[in-house]
């Protein structure tokens, strides 16, 4: 009984952590844990329950589980659809220099490219471009729009 | 577009080499900047009309040019024209100094012109009002259509021998001209005066172009272009507009400058994302890695004798400013101050390095000896960076990005210069937005 007390507690606290840090970091549009964004709303679809999209920390090119997760989505997808091609558009936020920021969302697009080529996908059938800051899909400057202008975005090719 | 200038400098009389009581301190900010009168360059009545040259306010407007340029340094008062007494033929031939004394002038230009022949003459003294001498006379020809820059040419010397330094006024400025929504930015390569004159746009805006640097002898021009969706580092002859990609690789290639001699272009080229630095000499086309490192390295300038290279790293984890030979060994690490520092650009007088920093949010640019020592913040902002060297090392020209509303709503791309005591800090005069400016060399030399 006690035991199961203590646990309880502890649950309490660690939603209203996690409920508290949401408001802070996402307010309705999304959420992120870290710096990384979790929302949905700048997502498009490449199929049913395909994401095109993942997102990346402040300065940094790692891939987060749930970006891992939608990248094994991505390659499914590419083994079911032999016939389609696709490009990796690498991006960065406002708050770096241009040129860092160019290098910086090439190794992001190649990161998500490195982890599609691990699940099979020929690295024919993938290419890369890096448009550093200079497409941001959201203009605010704040960090929510930040994050979700760290990206990669898997975008068909005819 | 580069017009080829003839100046026939002639010293009409002795130089008088007798020293001057005038001397204008640049090292520090200015806070008592010298009181210079401009007399109106004395328009000869004999002068014919030349082309849309508007001969008979020729003498106003280049004066008033020299004015600006003056009031732009921080370091002169150009002083009101209503309270010159002196006609400005008269005061050409021989200043009544006493009466010049009583309006607090401490210096004097005088002038005057002549369009005949299709030939502009121009002759311009500077004299030193509390020693009532004369301090530099000297007389231009060219085509009548090049007034503006004999106006900038004018300035320099007047310039030169004031602050002993050389000028900047007969520069161009190249940057990246934006306009639309930040979503959709549409950029094209412009370049114009120094004062923010004479605007022209060098490609049509179809693809994105950024950082566009001049080559030594301003008649070339290497940026990234987004090319048939392509980014490579391209080379654009100004006069000829012929551009052509530097190099074959298989990959982004970025961040281009040339080197002093004009002979290599050094940029970075990214891999499988992985970016080092590479050369590539123009003539034979050889090309030179220069890093190997699994990091990030970017945005490299040559020391302007050509034995270093400054360049930006995040090999110890976060991007930092590195120095190294310029065949790329002993690698070094300059900046160690707290934050992020980016856009490392060696001044051209080799003693400084011009930066980006980030730190708590802010963007700030500053200088630092080639060792790292004596950092110093010139400008803080919530957004600016990339900035370049004036050709006499003076002053930095970069960009600023403001906005009004969280949103992004008022959002504006803006050159700004600032001196390197940390003062005079000035918004350029641009037709459109702008960012990525560089400063050419003195056109004239």
């Amino acid at each position: 009984m006690k035991f199961n007390k203590n646990i309880k507690n502890l649950l309490i606290i660690l939603v209203s952590t996690l409920a508290l840090s949401a408001c802070a970091a996402g307010k309705k549009s999304g959420v992120s844990t870290g710096d990384v964004y979790t929302g949905s709303d700048t997502i498009q679809y490449l199929a049913s329950g395909v994401k095109d999209r993942v997102f990346f920390a402040t300065n940094k090119s790692a891939l987060t589980t749930a970006s891992r997760d939608t990248l094994r989505k991505q390659a499914s997808w590419m083994r079911k659809n032999k016939k389609l091609n696709v490009v990796l558009e690498g991006h960065g936020d406002e708050r770096g220099t241009r040129e860092y920021n160019l290098a910086l969302a090439e190794k992001r697009a190649n990161a998500a490219r490195d982890y599609l080529l691990t699940y099979g996908i020929s690295g024919k059938r993938i290419s890369v471009i890096s448009y550093g800051k200079e497409k941001p899909v959201n203009s605010a400057s704040t960090p929510l729009a930040w994050s979700q202008n760290r990206r990669s975005v898997t975008v068909k090719t005819k | 577009m580069k017009k080829i200038f003839y100046i026939l400098t002639l010293f009409l009389f002795k130089f008088n080499i007798a020293y001057s009581l005038i001397e204008v301190d640049i090292t520090r900010g200015n806070l008592d900047p010298l009181p210079i009168a401009v007399s109106p360059l004395h328009v000869d009545p004999q002068s014919n009309n030349y082309q849309d040259v508007k001969t008979k306010e020729l003498g106003e407007l280049i004066s008033s040019i020299v004015e600006k340029n003056f009031r732009s340094t921080g370091l002169f008062n150009p002083l009101n024209k209503d309270a010159f007494v002196q006609k400005p033929d008269i005061a050409h031939l021989k200043p009544r100094f006493e009466d010049w004394r009583l309006i607090t002038a401490q210096a004097l230009v005088t002038g005057k012109l002549l369009i005949k022949d299709e030939k502009l003459k121009i002759e311009f003294r500077l004299w030193d009002v509390a020693a009532n001498k004369e301090m530099i006379a000297l007389a231009f020809t060219t085509t009548p259509s090049n007034w503006r820059r004999v106006a900038h040419i004018i300035s320099d010397k007047i310039y030169e021998r004031l602050t002993g330094e050389t000028g900047y006024f007969d520069t161009r400025i190249i940057y990246v001209s934006e306009t639309g929504p930040r979503t959709q930015r549409i950029k094209k390569l412009a370049i114009m005066d120094q004062d923010g004159e004479n605007t022209k746009y060098l490609t049509l805006g179809n693809e994105l172009v950024l950082t566009p640097r001049f080559n030594p002898t301003n008649q070339l021009v290497t940026y990234l272009s987004y090319f048939r969706n392509l980014p490579r580092v391209y080379l654009l002859d100004i006069e000829t507009g012929i551009q052509e990609v530097v190099g074959n690789f298989p990959g982004m290639t970025f961040a281009p400058r040339f080197s002093p001699d004009g002979k290599k272009i050094i940029m970075s080229f990214a891999e499988d994302g992985n970016s080092d630095i590479y050369t590539m000499d123009l003539e034979s086309r050889l090309v030179e890695r220069i890093t190997e490192d699994s990091s990030i390295d970017t945005s490299p300038s040559y020391s302007p004798d050509g034995k270093y290279i400054t360049f930006n790293s995040d090999r110890s984890g976060l991007q930092q400013i590195y120095i190294m030979k310029s065949d790329g060994s002993g690698v070094k690490r300059i900046s160690f101050g707290d934050g992020l520092y980016g856009t490392p650009v060696w001044s051209p007088r080799g003693d400084l390095i011009a930066f980006t920093k980030v730190r708590g949010g802010k963007f700030y640019i500053g200088v630092m000896r080639s060792d790292g020592s004596g950092e110093r913040l010139l400008t803080e902002n919530f957004y600016q960076e990339a900035p370049s060297w004036s050709p006499n090392g003076r002053l930095l020209v970069f960009y600023r990005e403001t906005k009004s509303g969280k949103k992004g709503e008022g959002f504006t791309a803006r050159l700004w210069s600032i001196d390197i005591t940390g003062y005079n800090e000035r918004e350029l005069k641009t037709e459109t937005d702008a960012s990525d400016p560089s400063w050419s060399s003195l056109l004239s030399k």
